[in-house]
C-alpha cells in the first residue's frame, strides 16, 4: 500500500482531466462538459420559452399537448431521455454523432424545466400590467412579447443559472453513450491505472464543486441584486 | 424507422415481462429504503445547520454544499470503486458480504438525497415564525425539545410536499443505479433491447412506468396541498 492519497495520477493526467487529447485530437475533459452544458443551456432558453408560452396559451388545442409534453418529460428520468434519443435519433436522421445527441436529450429534458421557470416568471409580472398594455391597443403577444416577458426574463435569470449548475452537473449521464466528458475521462484513467479509484473520483468531485458552486453563488448573488433593485 | 415491426407482446408478457417487473420492484426499494435513510440524515443536517455552534452550522453548510454540487453519477462511482480506502476495514468487509451494488446505491442516493432534504426542511423550519422558538425556550424547553415539540411538527407539515417531490427525484435518480450494474428498471429496459432489439417497445415500457409513478405522486401533493395546507391552485 503507498501513500494515502496519490497525487501523481492526478498530475500526470491533467491536461487530459481538462481538456481531453486537444488540439491533437478532440476536446474532452471539463473543456467539453462546459461546451455541452454551455450548448445545451442556450437551446434550452429558447425551448424552454417557447414551450412556457405554448402552456399558458388561451388556446386548449396549443396548451394541452404542450403541457402535456411537458409533465411527459419531467416524469422521466433523464437517462431514460438520452435512451430514447440513442435510439431515435439515428432512426430519424441516420447517424448522428454521441455528443449531439447528447446535446438533444439534454435540451429536451433542461426545456421541460426551463419552461415551468418561464411561466413562474411571468405569473410574477402584475396583471395589470398585461391590462394596460392591452387597453393602450397592444395585442395580446404584443403585450406578452413587449411588456412582461422583458420584465419576466429579469427576474429568471437566477432560476436559469441555477438550472445551468444543474446541467453541468447532468452532463456527466453523457458518460453512458461514451462521450468523453469529464466522468467518462475519470472512468478512462481509472479503468487504465486501476489503483486509484478514490483518488480520480475525489478530484472529479472536487473539480464539479469548483464549477458549480461558482455559479451557485453567483445566482445567490444575482438573486440579492434582484430583490435589491426591487426594494428601492 | 417505417418498416418497424412493433411487437408489444415482448414486453407485455413471458421472460422480458418478468424483467421489466423485477425492475420495477428493484426501483421502488431503492428508492424507498433511500428515502427513509436520507430524510433521517437530512433532519439530523438540517437541525446541525440552524445550531448555535457554529464549528456544527459550518459542518453541516459544507456537507449541504458539496452534495448539492456534485453530480450524483460521481457520487455513486465514488462509492463503488473509491470508498474502500476511507472506511473501516469491518465496514468494507460488511458492504463486500452484501450486495454492494445496491449497498454502494443506496449510499449515494441517500447522501445525495439528503442534502436536498436539508435544504427543504430548513426552509419549513425558517417559515415559522421566530417568536414560537422564543415562547418555548422561555417556557422552559431546551432547544433541542423547543425543535422537537414545537417547531419540527408543524415545519414538517409545510414540508411534506416538497419532500414528497424529493421522493419522486429519487425514484427517477435511481436510474443511474444501473452504471454500477443494479438491475433496476432502466437497466432491464436496456436488457430487453439488447436481448431482443425491440428498443422502441421497451423503453416505451420504462417511460410508462416512470410517467406513472410521476403522475400519481404529483396528483397526491395537489389533493395535500389543497385538503392539508388549502393551498388552491390559481385557475
Amino acid at each position: 500500500m503507498d501513500q494515502f492519497f496519490n497525487v501523481s495520477v492526478i498530475a500526470d493526467n491533467f491536461t487530459y482531466f481538462m481538456i481531453g487529447r486537444f488540439p491533437n485530437g478532440p476536446l474532452g475533459g471539463l473543456g467539453l462538459t462546459l461546451y455541452l452544458a454551455s450548448v445545451s443551456c442556450v437551446l434550452s432558453f429558447f425551448g424552454g420559452l417557447i414551450l412556457g408560452l405554448l402552456s399558458i396559451s388561451r388556446f386548449p388545442a396549443v396548451r394541452y399537448p404542450a403541457v402535456a409534453f411537458i409533465n411527459l418529460v419531467r416524469g422521466m428520468p433523464l437517462l431514460m431521455v438520452i435512451f430514447w434519443m440513442y435510439f431515435l435519433l439515428p432512426a430519424l436522421f441516420g447517424k448522428v454523432a454521441e455528443s449531439q445527441t447528447v446535446i438533444m436529450a439534454l435540451t429536451l429534458f433542461t426545456s421541460a424545466y426551463m419552461s415551468r421557470i418561464v411561466v413562474a416568471g411571468i405569473e410574477g409580472i402584475p396583471k395589470g400590467q398585461t391590462e394596460a398594455a392591452i387597453s393602450t391597443g397592444l395585442k395580446p403577444w404584443q403585450a406578452m412579447l413587449y411588456i412582461v416577458l422583458p420584465q419576466g426574463l429579469r427576474n429568471m435569470i437566477p432560476s436559469f443559472v441555477n438550472q445551468f449548475v444543474s446541467l453541468i452537473k447532468d452532463t456527466s449521464l453523457a458518460f453512458i453513450v461514451g462521450v468523453s466528458e469529464l466522468t467518462h475521462v475519470g472512468t478512462q484513467i481509472n479503468n487504465r491505472t486501476m489503483a486509484y479509484p478514490t483518488e480520480i473520483f475525489v478530484f472529479i468531485a472536487l473539480i464539479y464543486f469548483i464549477v458549480c458552486y461558482a455559479f451557485t453563488s453567483l445566482s445567490r448573488w444575482l438573486e440579492q441584486r434582484l430583490a435589491w433593485r426591487k426594494a428601492i | 424507422m417505417l418498416n418497424y415491426q412493433f411487437d408489444w407482446s415482448t414486453v407485455t408478457s413471458g421472460k422480458y415481462f418478468e424483467w421489466l417487473a423485477s425492475g420495477v420492484k428493484v426501483t421502488l426499494q431503492l428508492s424507498a429504503l433511500s428515502i427513509v435513510l436520507a430524510f433521517i440524515l437530512g433532519l439530523l443536517i438540517a437541525v446541525m445547520r440552524m445550531s448555535n455552534n457554529r464549528p456544527v452550522r459550518w459542518i453541516a453548510h459544507a456537507y449541504l454544499e458539496f452534495f448539492r454540487n456534485t453530480p450524483l453519477l460521481v457520487q455513486i462511482f465514488f462509492w463503488y470503486f473509491g470508498s474502500y480506502k476511507i472506511l473501516p476495514t469491518a465496514v468494507n468487509d460488511w458492504l463486500n458480504s452484501t450486495n454492494f451494488e445496491f449497498a454502494a446505491a443506496v449510499i449515494a442516493l441517500t447522501i445525495y438525497t439528503s442534502a436536498f432534504i436539508a435544504e427543504d426542511i430548513r426552509s419549513g423550519v425558517l417559515s415559522i415564525p421566530k417568536e414560537q422558538m422564543e415562547a418555548a425556550r422561555s417556557a422552559g424547553f431546551s432547544y433541542l425539545r423547543s425543535m422537537q415539540y414545537i417547531i419540527l411538527p408543524q415545519a414538517v407539515r409545510l414540508t411534506v410536499p416538497p419532500l414528497v417531490n424529493q421522493f419522486l427525484n429519487l425514484a427517477k435518480n435511481s436510474s443511474l443505479a444501473m452504471t454500477i450494474g443494479v438491475m433496476e428498471l432502466t437497466y432491464q429496459a436496456r436488457q430487453v433491447e439488447s436481448y431482443t432489439f425491440k428498443g422502441f417497445e421497451a423503453f416505451t415500457a420504462a417511460t410508462v412506468v416512470y410517467v406513472a409513478i410521476s403522475l400519481v405522486i404529483t396528483a397526491l401533493v395537489n389533493i395535500y396541498n389543497e385538503k392539508v395546507l388549502n393551498i388552491h391552485k390559481a385557475a
